[in-house]
């Protein structure tokens, strides 16, 4: 519990510290304007990515409920998903987290109770790291999805209107029609 | 533990820029931004240069020997051509204003997408090639020459613009950036660069008459096809007329509208539309299997592209003899007859200044061009009191509206889709105000970039549209998101596929033929899609008691 009363502490200034962190992995001129813009509609990734970091930051402090964290993780890692990065700098901004708390208690680390609750408070960062894995792969299937759904789409109806389907009552149930 | 790498350290996720300026970064082309190349055999069609078989993905792009020669010289002729090009690459401050006002910029964190960015590829050029302070000062003035490098940064981002004008809205000088990219476009075209989900349906569109190829009998099939539907739907048979010399009106619209859904069902609403004003009040309007496209890809191309393909349509008004022309639901079609068809093919003096037949009303809005848009004309048939319409049928559906970048910025159509469709649907709401009217975001598929290859670049660039649709989602339950733009209904339901499950994409005149009582009709379980009417169980001594 001796580390859970210091991250409440600190909550501010690490989520604050987490915040520069995950924006720097964007162009400097980006990163000022998804700080700086507050407006969330100018400005959907900065206001998804310091309500959600916010959110999840509170979850590691208890017992992490799962669908608040995928609520607050879904937004931020659907958007890194379609953004110029591979799934492991997509997602990194997870782990990233280690380290800012890290540095932040790092004079309280002397004591083996905090530094016991650490590794636990770590394992639960691990935990989140997978579920933003599995968040990112699903919305990369869905990009396929689409893809495919639309290259099939354009066979299909190419077949359709050169007569060929005529006879098929139903259409293919694999199908999409967009 | 401080001696183990960082998370940071161990994934390299700190991939900021090099210190270096933007000029320094060469371009990466990468899959899920890009668009495949034209295919050779469309550019043939239209007689564009240098067709051959190349990839964006290619280190050689097989261009001419003299193609930084061919440039130069296109650059010069259109900055002698168009005043307004040379006044944009001379004026522009770098303010900032336009910044963060691109939906490419937001979604993709692109800096190269901020359109001063964007308008930068072209000016560095211009003041290298153009601008004596430029070819003495060079990089210091930010001048540059034209270099491979550069020609694929141009092709790169030319092509992550959609044209939407958002930028130009903010621009204290008045800067039209989508005309800076409707150049560059132009300018790589003359080397035969472009993407083949525009040059195809240019060479279709110029050779059949739509975009997809369709043939005469084939649109004659859909139309009949449709009729079915809405016969089995509501009991009328209606019969379009097609191809009909002399009568009053014509009526083009989106080749999309014809063939894609959820567009068909806005057709199918067009036809009912139609069939009510012709029973109730001898409305003469046709369709056209050659002007069987609103649609104009040739805009993405060039100058003279455009003017072709808009020809085609005022073309057949005079040889089927009709007064004036009436326009669908469509997007740029509606930009190039209100900024470009007067200029490159107008005055159109063998037609009439439009007058609605039912209402008396006179559209003099389109005194010229002559074509009247279908939301003005039916608002005005709403506003007189001329059509029978039942909102309940659409009660199921919680709309909101999507202004269209090319008709909203375009044109300025702001009232007349609310009006209609708040006529006909009871539940309508708003998305946030700086999102749409004349600060809409765009589809983040427009100008001919709604292409499937191209996926990643299509979702970052909806994500502030799709965004303010989940807003609206969220506190008031949107279930509809209607536009007035068949690339919108084309590529809105995959944008909502990916972030905002649950909203769907209707044209406004689907909603308004769910509403329209047709003379003679049966009861209607079901809406244009086939989908149960809401509360049709248990309801029926009311909706008899309606009828």
């Amino acid at each position: 519990m001796r580390l859970k009363k210091l991250l409440e502490l600190r909550k501010r200034p690490i989520i604050d510290q987490w915040f520069e962190r995950v924006i720097k992995s964007y162009a400097p001129d980006t990163a000022q304007f998804i700080k700086n813009q507050k407006d969330p509609f100018s400005n959907p990734f900065g206001s998804v990515l310091s309500k959600g970091l916010a959110v999840l930051f509170d979850q590691l402090l208890t017992n992490p409920d799962s669908e608040t964290v995928k609520r607050s993780l879904d937004p931020i890692i659907r958007i890194r998903a379609v953004q110029d990065y591979s799934p492991s700098q997509a997602t990194a901004f997870i782990l990233i987290l280690k380290n800012i708390v890290r540095e932040n208690i790092k004079n309280e680390l002397q004591d083996s109770q905090t530094a016991n609750e650490l590794l636990q408070f770590e394992s639960k960062i691990d935990a989140l790291s997978l579920v933003a894995f599995d968040i990112y792969m699903a919305c990369k299937e869905k990009i396929y999805d689409l893809k495919t759904n639309t290259e099939r789409n354009k066979v299909y109806k190419a077949f359709e209107r050169a007569g060929l389907l005529t006879e098929t009552s139903e259409p293919d149930p694999g199908l999409q029609r967009s | 533990m401080s001696d183990l790498p960082t998370p940071e350290e161990m994934l390299k996720v700190d991939h900021r820029p090099p210190s270096a300026g933007w000029m320094d970064s060469p371009v990466e082309i990468r899959k899920g931004i890009a668009c495949y190349a034209g295919n050779p055999k469309s550019l043939e069609a239209v007689g564009f240069p240098n067709p051959r078989t190349w990839s964006c993905f290619d280190e050689d792009w097989q261009l001419p020997e003299n193609w930084q020669e061919i440039l130069h010289e296109g650059f010069k002729e259109r900055l002698e051509r168009f005043r307004s090009f040379r006044v944009f690459m001379d004026i522009c401050v770098r303010c900032g204003a336009c910044a963060d006002k691109c939906h490419y910029f937001i979604g993709t964190g692109d800096p190269k997408n901020m359109p001063v960015l964007r308008a930068e590829l072209l000016r560095s050029v211009y003041r290298n090639d153009f601008s004596k302070i430029g070819k003495i000062l060079g990089k210091l003035n930010g001048a540059r020459p034209m270099t491979i490098d550069v020609l694929k940064e141009w092709w790169s981002y030319l092509f992550q613009c959609s044209e939407c004008r958002r930028c130009s809205v903010f621009c204290p000088y008045g800067i039209d950036t989508a005309e800076i990219t409707i150049m560059g476009r132009e300018l790589l075209n003359l080397l035969g660069l472009n993407i083949d989900w525009i040059i195809t349906p240019v060479a279709n569109c110029f050779r059949t008459g739509n975009h997809l190829g369709i043939q005469p009998h084939a649109y004659k099939d859909m139309l009949d096809f449709f009729a079915d539907e809405i016969e089995d739907i509501t009991g009328v048979r209606l019969e379009p007329q097609i191809n009909k010399k002399g009568a009053d009106i014509l009526f083009v619209t989106p080749s999309g509208d014809v063939f894609a859904d959820p567009g068909t069902y806005t057709c199918m609403g067009y036809m009912m539309l139609f069939h009510f004003l012709k029973e109730n009040y001898g409305f003469d309007i046709t369709w056209s299997t050659y002007a069987s496209e609103g649609g104009n890809f040739g805009f993405f191309t060039s100058h003279e592209m455009m003017k072709r393909l808009n020809a085609k349509m005022y073309a057949e008004a005079k040889r089927l003899g009709v007064k004036w022309i009436l326009g669908g639901e469509c997007g740029h079609m509606w930009r190039v007859i209100h900024q470009y068809m007067d200029t490159m093919n107008g005055p159109a003096d063998f037609l009439e200044e439009p007058v609605s037949p039912i209402t008396g009303t006179k559209f003099e809005n389109a005194k010229s061009t002559k074509m009247v848009h279908i939301t003005e004309f039916t608002s005005d048939l709403i506003k007189h009191g001329k059509l029978d319409l039942d909102p309940s049928r659409n009660d199921h559906l919680k709309v909101t509206f999507h202004d269209s970048c090319n008709t909203s910025r375009g044109m300025g159509i702001f009232e007349e889709p609310r009006y209609v469709i708040q006529n006909v649907c009871n539940h309508f709401y708003e998305m946030p105000r700086n999102t749409i009217r004349e600060s809409t975001f765009c589809c983040g598929s427009g100008s001919g970039l709604n292409a499937g290859e191209n996926m990643e670049l299509r979702m970052a660039g909806g994500l502030p549209r799709a965004n303010a649709v989940k807003y609206v989602h969220e506190k008031h339950g949107v279930n509809m998101l209607a536009c007035i733009c068949a690339i919108d209904r084309a590529v809105l339901p995959d944008l909502m596929d990916y972030w905002v499950p649950g909203v769907d994409v209707t044209g406004i005149h689907e909603m308004v033929a769910n509403a329209l009582n047709l003379p003679g009709q049966n009861e209607r379980d079901t809406d244009l899609r086939g989908e149960p009417l809401p509360g049709i169980e248990g309801q029926t001594e009311e909706e008899a008691d309606e009828g």
